[in-house]
């Protein structure tokens, strides 16, 4: 009845898992209830869960994503607190749980904190900056991001039920076959990440096609902003990888549940080949990440120079060589796999000189900053630090690049701290830079200054101490995924790492708080202008947080900067007020709880795919296809909102910007 | 207004000189919804080729792995996948008819030709199931081997989207048949009509790389 599910799979004999899980029970219980007390269920329903709101939806992949980051940050902790313990002695953390950490470590923070994170700040800001009133597929948006939480959820599960993979964030097989690892853990894998996999895709192809199909007014390709030509190169690595993870992770499906050889060690299997598909995924992959994290950097080190992003063109030309590049590079990560001479020189000079695209970039920001009129604000900070901490994680890639050297370097510590050194370095500190600076826009007030300016302080310091120990670890030879160890020379650098970590705790700590203190303090933070930084492009041509429709009129564009344009046409010509606006209807799609329920059956069927309930499998996809069918039968996908209604809102908002903008007029 | 009135374009890169007055409104702005909605499936049946390429692959990896079962040679019918081809080709030149019967708005023809198409598309699904069972019959599963596990998957992932397919097809009689022509109605049908191509690009794909150089060996 309930296939291989029983009450063995509640860890009743470990009380970690067991502590962790009832903890997030409770929180997420009195979080329902209060919500349920104070009567928030139809709005939250009304205007988040069916919303197909772009701005909206972003916010929401931000909450996963930062939500996501707390859980992958604890197995960070606990990780980094078994190393510095587990010195001649077994630690607090027996193998099987250590294992299931680092795995569900490296899969949480890739797939549902890095993606939902760049995802949603693409979300919120590029159809703003494009100057339009949503993306392509607002309904299907709504579906990918609820997908994406499935998957989310799905691995949070297995947390209480059951357990989860062992295998590393990359399910190599043999060990990830049916026969080295009979449990479910691989299962919960692969299923949310199968089902999180097709709404990335869904959000890849909405987001292509908004930047190519989408753009307001006299918004050429040359004047879009960087941080849209990277969402355009990022996604399209989406559209060309993801389906690569797909396929390779039914094949590992197939040979779990139907006992075909694709990757086996019997009857011909080949598990060479699941190496070099997964990597022909994972390299660009890579880059979808750290390419949207560029063009936030793009954005901040521009607008707090107050000047042009130098260079404009190479940074197009750059961000498109990585775009095609990233495609070549994959078989670095198994240099040691033996294919010989010939293939690893063409791929260790791929992996080189894809640098170079990278080091323009560097370049580029360094010039927009020489000369320019610099504020240090915290997204700023979070630019300057990425500058001197990517460019030390990519040369220590170009080290890894070098066939002989990776060979002595390959699966040490070395590399652990050198893909930690680029992804925190580049990722994690840009998708905080899009976080404080475009928070204002979403939510209509600031961050606490003070607060974020900490955080940063001890999340880069943080950073260091924890990284420059297992760069050195790692050159003494220490492994990484080891569970104890008994090389002395090893201890320092762990206990080292173990304190850097908490600091990036202390670091965390302070978002939070910023967060916190911020939203009790929102009327002084209040940004009533709709441009706190002297933006340049054209999200900071709206209120904050901007009408659901985001433009009364959408803007024409006639240069790059668009807004700075505008902004100094209005100075040039001493215009106080604006023009009596003409204003339209407008029509916007109705919201949807499509998403929502189909990511609630999708959530049953992995359920049940997972534990082989088969029953439940077939409900799951009946329910699911119902749903596209409801759906389809709707008469009415959007609603009006008449002109009349538009001139109010536009209206107030004009007035409130007009009002703040006297008061910082009279400031030099 | 001249160049000379905003300083910063007139001293910043080169690409900036370009002022406010002389730029000519280049881009008209966003394009129609059936553009959009063409582009975007059009986009998703690139991602759709990605992932059936990674299946084409590993099936080429794979192809001599025979684990001293039956190759392809052994195997393969040409007579019965001719019949498949000829069956999926022609529900194609349905499809195409029934994309002409709505542009002129006739929902006669439109069902007849989307039934044709429906047939012939369920016609080579069952001769595709007939050959899979007449294999696994012969002991020549997909467990039996990693080719047969390759080829099953490759030639099966086609038949799942030719299922869809057929789901999708009968929703769409069925939507026509309610609802009549509407302008969303018509962009599905235009997304309908890409899929089902696609589908057939695909199987020339498969026909040539897996049976005829298949049974060729």
């Amino acid at each position: 009845m309930l296939g291989k599910l029983n009450w063995s799979a509640i860890p009743i004999d470990q009380p970690i898992p067991l502590f962790a899980a009832g903890l997030v029970l409770v929180i997420i219980l009195a979080v329902l209830a209060w919500a349920g007390i104070k009567g928030y269920y139809p709005y939250i329903w009304r205007e988040w869960i069916t919303s197909v709101d772009h701005k909206r939806i972003g916010v929401m992949y931000v909450l996963l994503a930062m939500v996501m980051l707390l859980r992958g940050g604890t197995d960070a902790i606990m990780m980094r607190a078994q190393q510095a313990i587990a010195y001649h002695s077994g630690g607090y953390l027996p193998p099987q749980h250590y294992d299931q950490i680092f795995s569900a470590h490296g899969t949480i923070m890739i797939f549902f904190m890095g993606m939902p994170f760049v995802i949603g700040l693409m979300n919120l800001i590029v159809p703003l900056q494009l100057g339009v009133r949503d993306v392509a597929f607002p309904t299907l948006n709504s579906v990918g991001f609820w997908l994406t939480a499935t998957g989310a959820l799905l691995i949070n599960i297995s947390l209480v039920v059951g357990e989860f993979a062992r295998t590393g964030w990359l399910p190599y097989p043999p060990l990830s076959e049916l026969r080295y690892s009979p449990g479910v853990g691989v299962d919960y894998y692969l299923w949310s990440l199968e089902i999180s996999g097709i709404g990335t895709l869904v959000a890849g192809i909405n987001l292509v096609t908004t930047v190519l199909k989408l753009r307001t007014r006299g918004m050429t390709y040359l004047r879009m902003p960087m941080f849209c030509w990277t969402t355009l190169a990022s996604n399209l690595l989406i559209i060309a990888a993801f389906p690569i993870l797909t396929a390779t992770l039914t094949m590992l499906v197939l040979d779990r549940y139907a006992g075909f050889h694709f990757f086996t060690n019997e009857a011909g299997g080949n598990l060479m080949m699941f190496v070099n598909l997964i990597w022909a995924w994972g390299h660009p992959e890579v880059y979808i990440l750290v390419l949207p994290a560029f063009g936030i950097f793009s954005e901040v080190v521009a607008t707090f120079s107050s000047k042009p992003l130098f260079g404009y063109r190479s940074m197009v030309m750059a961000t498109m060589a990585i775009c095609i590049i990233s495609f070549c590079v994959w078989l670095h990560h198994f240099f040691t796999m033996g294919a010989g001479p010939d293939v690893n020189a063409v791929f260790g000079i791929a992996s080189m000189i894809i640098a170079v695209p990278t080091g323009v970039k560097i370049y580029n920001w360094l010039f927009t900053m020489y000369g320019g009129r610099l504020r240090f604000e915290t997204p700023m900070l979070w630019s300057v630090g990425f500058m001197v901490t990517f460019t030390i994680g990519g040369l220590t890639g170009v080290l890894l690049a070098v066939p002989p050297a990776d060979f002595v370097l390959h699966n040490s510590l070395f590399l652990v701290a050198h893909f930690h050194n680029v992804i925190i370095g580049g990722v994690l500190f840009g998708a905080f830079a899009g976080y404080t600076y475009w928070f204002p826009k979403a939510f209509g007030f600031r961050l606490h200054e003070g607060l974020g300016k900490t955080a940063f302080w001890f999340t880069f310091t943080g950073f260091w101490v924890t990284f420059v120990p297992l760069y050195a670890a790692g050159l003494l030879g220490m492994t990484r995924r080891l569970q104890h160890y008994d090389v002395a020379e090893w201890r320092p650098w762990m206990i080292a790492a173990g304190i850097g970590t908490i600091l990036l705790t202390i670091g965390i700590v302070f978002q939070i708080l910023q967060l916190a203190v911020s939203i009790r303090h929102r009327e002084e933070l209040r940004d009533a202008t709709g441009d706190p930084w002297d933006g340049r492009s054209l999200e900071w041509a709206t209120s904050s947080p901007p009408p659901v429709f985001n433009f009364a009129i959408t803007p024409d564009v006639h240069g790059e900067d668009a807004y700075w344009l505008i902004k100094s046409h209005a100075k040039q010509q001493q215009i106080t007020d604006h023009e009596e606006r003409e204003y339209k209807d407008i029509e916007m799609p109705r919201n949807s709880p499509t998403g929502f329920v189909c990511a609630f059956f999708a959530t049953v069927m992995g359920f049940a795919l997972i534990w082989h309930i088969w029953w439940m499998v077939v409900l799951g996809g009946i329910g699911a296809f119902a749903t596209f069918i409801a759906f389809a039968w709707r008469d009415h996908d959007e609603y009006l909102i008449p002109a009349a209604e538009v001139a109010r809102v536009d209206r107030a908002n004009l007035a409130e910007r007009r009002a703040a903008m006297s008061l910082v007029g009279s400031a030099p | 207004m001249t160049d000379a009135t905003l300083p910063y374009v007139a001293h910043g890169d080169p690409h900036h000189v370009r002022g406010m007055q002389e730029s000519v409104i280049a881009h008209e702005g966003p394009a129609p919804k059936r553009i959009v909605t063409g582009f975007g499936f059009w986009i998703f049946l690139l991602s759709d080729i990605v992932m059936f390429s990674c299946f084409f692959a590993s099936y080429s990896v794979l192809l001599g792995q025979t684990a001293g079962g039956p190759s392809g040679a052994q195997l393969f019918d040409l007579r019965s996948v001719a019949a498949e081809t000829a069956f999926l080709l022609l529900s194609s030149f349905a499809c195409g008819m029934a994309s002409i019967a709505a542009d002129v708005r006739s929902v006669r023809w439109y069902q007849i030709a989307m039934a044709v198409t429906g047939l012939l598309g369920l016609g080579f699904l069952l001769l595709e199931v007939r050959e899979f069972t007449d294999l696994v019959s012969r002991g020549a599963g997909p467990t039996r081997s990693a080719f047969l596990s390759a080829f099953f998957t490759l030639v099966g992932c086609h038949g799942v989207h030719v299922t869809a397919g057929l789901l999708w097809l009968l929703t769409m009689m069925a939507q026509v048949y309610t609802k009549g022509f509407r302008a969303d109605i018509m962009r599905r049908m235009l997304c309908f009509a890409l899929f089902w191509h696609a589908l057939d690009i695909i199987w020339v794909a498969i026909f040539s790389i897996v049976y005829l150089i298949g049974s060729a060996t």
